[in-house]
């Protein structure tokens, strides 16, 4: 296992120089002058654009770009953003928050889609089961803001339980409503993941033996269904933790809240090379650490599965 | 003083007393969307305290639904519809779900047939055990944990101490039906179901385990309720018998009287069919005559045989067809690092085949039988050896010439569900070879298709349909019909018949006897089935890890086996030495 561990962790090297040159590449790429730009339909004086762009290196050609960016990654500078900003402060300010909202949707995914999940799959084919893949489906179906405004309608504006946007800081409590409308749509996939797994569990052989060993109908399901039932819903869990992430744009949108998402949606607009990157890079490592711990939890689930080398 | 003694030992011994379990006119139905649809309707049986009875059928006779009923054990819809279940004087089928959770694993044990499916894979097997021991309150706590281990040590796992920890992937089949008997027997019930218990097993470990099986539940005094597909089985371990057909029972009583003597039309056939040591080749005459195309094990057909024999001698050289010589295959099996383990799987084998005969492969699973059928039919290269096929060296064929020789030989699996692909229909994959081997134009193709369903004696309708919706026995003669449409001169028959019923296993038996006199083919038959052998082989060679023990005629290894481990395979045959009535 240690062996094992040790190996994923090394191949977290290629996979990061792999993302961030692709990353600074494809910002290199994009077309405008972030420099000009920046001085909107008002020129600056002549000689200034030359100036600012050897300040940040954009006079060099881009591999020279990418080694100097790298270089400075190991020095523990992160780059500016072009308003002068150093991005570590950028990204102390953003990713927290991101965190919060990721991981309060996780929790709400996990928990209310295994449950329910879990219920309709015992309760297959009767009006609860029906109900859940009725609501499932209609959160699939239907796009993240129109769920967001539905939600921020009902409960922030005409029963007023929560805020329909969030303050600077973001404080937990205040993520919720954001959470729970970032998760909805694998929250629906969890469901019926979930349920369809169950099924398939509750008439697998071992299932009747244990029943028939005169073991409660309780117990079955808690030690002989679910723990079985669980391990394609962590594979999904894992891989869902990058796309929080990402999809986070639209919800942090909705209400207005200064994460991840918003952060890399600018720069990206502005040609902030260095800012991107760098919040890419993190993401890439938060989403390989994610795999890697998934694939440990799914070994501590299935006893079969064994990482030998 | 003697009179109470001799009162309870009369109520217990006098078995019209009291009977331990009683199904009265028991109907069980399936709710479907097109109303309920009757799997068990009206059964009748009696067991009493300490006596072993059998259930036998074919599969979808209803006998599982009627063992699973009695601790409502039923599948999906499944429901009991009408009758009793008498356990002690008490009806199971009005038991509340708690009442009857006390009665399951407590008073009735259960053995399921399937030992790889049947424990939970994510659990260790101490785990599994002690669960079982812990919820019918035989003993809690660290007492737990040593009853778990006397449970297994009981049931013939004699380190069990030390495997508790260990998970069902890390036993192999025998050993986990051992720890499922163990589970099944851990509360020391009054009653024991076992589902087909070792029908996935070989015969020698599951000669152990009946064995084993029987002496627990003798010391015990448990009553069994066997239920099994397998007659041999049935009259060796029950003295009861029951015989079920299309959800009724349609005889019942001893069970040496009623395989001595079947009275009903279905035992009768079920019996005939039934393979046994006492059985011998089947013979097919040359004129086609579905009369005297049945299995017999009389001399009846004996002309017949002598005639082929003479018209084979006559006709044919003596040189084999194949020729198996000095052959070895070694497989490499890796290990953690750069280091590996060889397994020498087939080991210096040497055999020939005439053309025209059977020759059987007999062994246990890995035995080496199937990795020799998979070097003749060039599946895998040999390590070291020559195999000829016709004279030639068939490693050294390369291109149209090992086309020309795969066209000539001819596989037939095992898992009639696992080599049709079901996305193809019946027509399309029987004509598939021809296609692959760019026989005939599309039409001559089509009646190709049309000739060999009527060969395997299917309507040719049958090949606009698609596998699934066939049973286990049509699909087997598609695999063949398929097998033969190249016109091949041999069929390598991997355990052809190991996955069907006794009644299809005879016709298809019967069917392949037929077309070897039609066709003049040659088989390779791979069997771990030795009654199957004495149906249908002309000679015999028993593998045992990777060398063949003994090689004869088939008479010769039935009547005088000459090596031990032969000698073992004979005896373990469930009823191998049982006179079948006829």
């Amino acid at each position: 296992m240690l062996w094992y561990t040790g190996k994923r962790i090394l191949q977290m090297i290629p996979v990061f120089f792999g993302a961030t040159f692709l990353i600074y590449f494809m910002v290199f790429s994009l077309p405008g002058d972030p420099i000009a730009a920046l001085y909107g339909d008002r020129p600056p004086a002549p000689g200034v654009i030359e100036v600012i762009r050897a300040e940040y290196n954009l006079d060099k050609p881009f591999i020279v770009q990418y080694f100097l960016y790298i270089i400075g990654l190991f020095q523990g500078d992160f780059g500016t953003t072009y308003s002068g900003r150093p991005v570590s402060d950028v990204m102390a300010q953003a990713f927290p928050i991101t965190a919060r909202l990721a991981i309060l949707a996780l929790l709400f995914e996990a928990v209310a889609g295994i449950l329910i999940g879990l219920i309709a799959g015992l309760r297959k084919g009767k009006l609860f089961d029906a109900s859940a893949l009725v609501v499932s489906l209609l959160l699939i179906s239907v796009p993240t803001f129109v769920v967001g405004f539905v939600l921020q309608l009902v409960f922030g504006v005409q029963l007023g339980w929560a805020r329909t946007t969030v303050s600077g800081d973001a404080p937990w409590g205040e993520l919720v409503l954001p959470a729970i409308v970032l998760a909805s749509v694998s929250f629906a996939y969890i469901v019926r993941l979930t349920r369809a797994s169950v099924s398939d569990n509750l008439s697998a052989d071992f299932v009747r033996t244990a029943t028939a060993k005169g073991l409660s109908r309780n117990r079955v399901v808690r030690v002989h269904v679910l723990r079985n039932s669980l391990v394609p819903v962590v594979t999904f869990l894992g891989v869902d933790l990058g796309a929080l992430m990402v999809g986070a744009i639209v919800t942090e949108g909705i209400f207005n809240i200064n994460g991840v998402g918003g952060t890399v949606y600018r720069a990206v607009t502005l040609g902030e090379g260095p800012t991107v990157v760098s919040f890419i890079a993190v993401m890439v490592i938060i989403f390989v650490i994610a795999n890697l711990l998934v694939d440990l939890l799914y070994a501590a689930l299935d006893p079969r599965i064994r990482y030998a080398k | 003083m003697s009179q109470p003694i001799t009162e309870t030992v009369s109520s217990r011994e006098d078995p019209s007393e009291e009977p331990l379990l009683q199904i009265r006119d028991l109907q069980v139905g399936f709710e479907t969307q097109r109303g309920m649809v009757p799997a068990v309707r009206g059964v009748d049986l009696t067991l009493y305290v300490g006596q072993t009875l059998a259930i036998v059928g074919e599969s979808g006779s209803g006998k599982t639904t009627t063992a699973q009923s009695i601790i409502d054990l039923l599948p999906g819809t499944g429901k009991v519809t009408g009758g009793q279940i008498l356990f002690e004087g008490r009806d199971l089928t009005t038991l509340s779900a708690r009442e009857i959770q006390a009665v399951r694993g407590n008073e009735i044990g259960y053995v399921p047939q399937d030992p790889m499916s049947n424990l939970n894979p994510v659990w260790n097997i101490g785990f599994q055990v002690e669960e079982a021991i812990k919820a019918n309150n035989i003993a809690q706590g660290k007492d737990a944990r040593l009853r778990t281990i006397q449970v297994l040590q009981e049931a013939g796992l004699s380190d069990a101490a030390d495997r508790l920890k260990q998970y069902p992937h890390q036993f192999s089949g025998g050993m986990r039906q051992r720890v499922l008997i163990g589970i099944g027997l851990s509360s020391r019930p009054k009653l024991l179901i076992a589902d087909e218990p070792t029908s996935a097993l070989d015969v020698t470990v599951q000669r152990q385990i009946l064995d084993h099986l029987a002496t627990l539940t003798r010391d015990y005094g448990t009553s069994v309720l066997f239920i099994t597909h397998d007659l041999g089985l049935a009259a060796e371990r029950a003295e009861q018998l029951v015989v079920m057909y299309q959800g009724k029972v349609v005889e019942s009583g001893p069970s040496q009287e009623i395989l001595a003597n079947p009275m009903h039309p279905y035992t009768q056939r079920l019996v005939a069919a039934a393979p046994s040591l006492a059985s011998r080749r089947i013979q097919s005459v040359r004129h086609r005559d579905p009369e005297k195309a049945q299995i017999f094990s009389e001399g009846s057909l004996d002309d017949a045989l002598i005639a082929r024999a003479a018209e084979r001698e006559s006709a044919a050289p003596a040189t084999d067809l194949i020729s198996v010589q000095n052959v070895s295959k070694l497989y490499r099996i890796r290990k953690q690092g750069f280091k590996h383990d060889d397994l020498l799987a087939v080991n210096d084998v040497s055999f020939g085949v005439q053309r025209g005969t059977t020759t059987a492969i007999v062994g246990e699973s890995g035995s080496g039988k199937s990795t020799v059928a998979k070097l003749i039919l060039q599946l895998e290269g040999i390590t070291s050896g020559k195999i000829e096929f016709d004279g030639q060296d068939v490693a050294a064929l390369k291109g149209p010439e090992l086309l020309k020789f795969r066209r000539r030989v001819q596989p037939v699996f095992q898992d009639p569900y696992g080599s049709l692909d079901p996305q193809y229909s019946v027509g399309n994959t029987i004509a598939e070879p021809l296609l692959a081997h760019k026989v005939g134009t599309a039409k001559e193709r089509q009646a190709r298709v049309r000739e060999l369903l009527d060969q395997v004696s299917l309507p040719s309708a049958t090949r606009y349909r698609y596998p699934s919706e066939l049973s286990g026995g049509q699909r087997q003669r598609i695999a063949i019909a398929r097998a033969l449409a190249l016109k091949p001169d041999v069929l390598v028959l991997d355990e052809a018949v190991s996955a069907l019923d006794v009644l299809v296993q005879g016709q298809i038996l019967n069917l392949l006897t037929e077309l070897q006199t039609e066709l003049g083919l040659t088989y390779l038959f791979i069997t771990h089935d030795l009654a199957v052998v004495r149906l249908v082989a002309d000679n015999v060679c028993v593998m045992q890890k990777g060398k063949i023990v003994e090689a004869a005629t088939t008479d010769e290894v039935f009547d005088n086996p000459r090596e031990l481990y032969t000698q073992e395979l004979l005896a373990a045959i469930p009823g191998g030495d049982f006179e079948f009535g006829r």
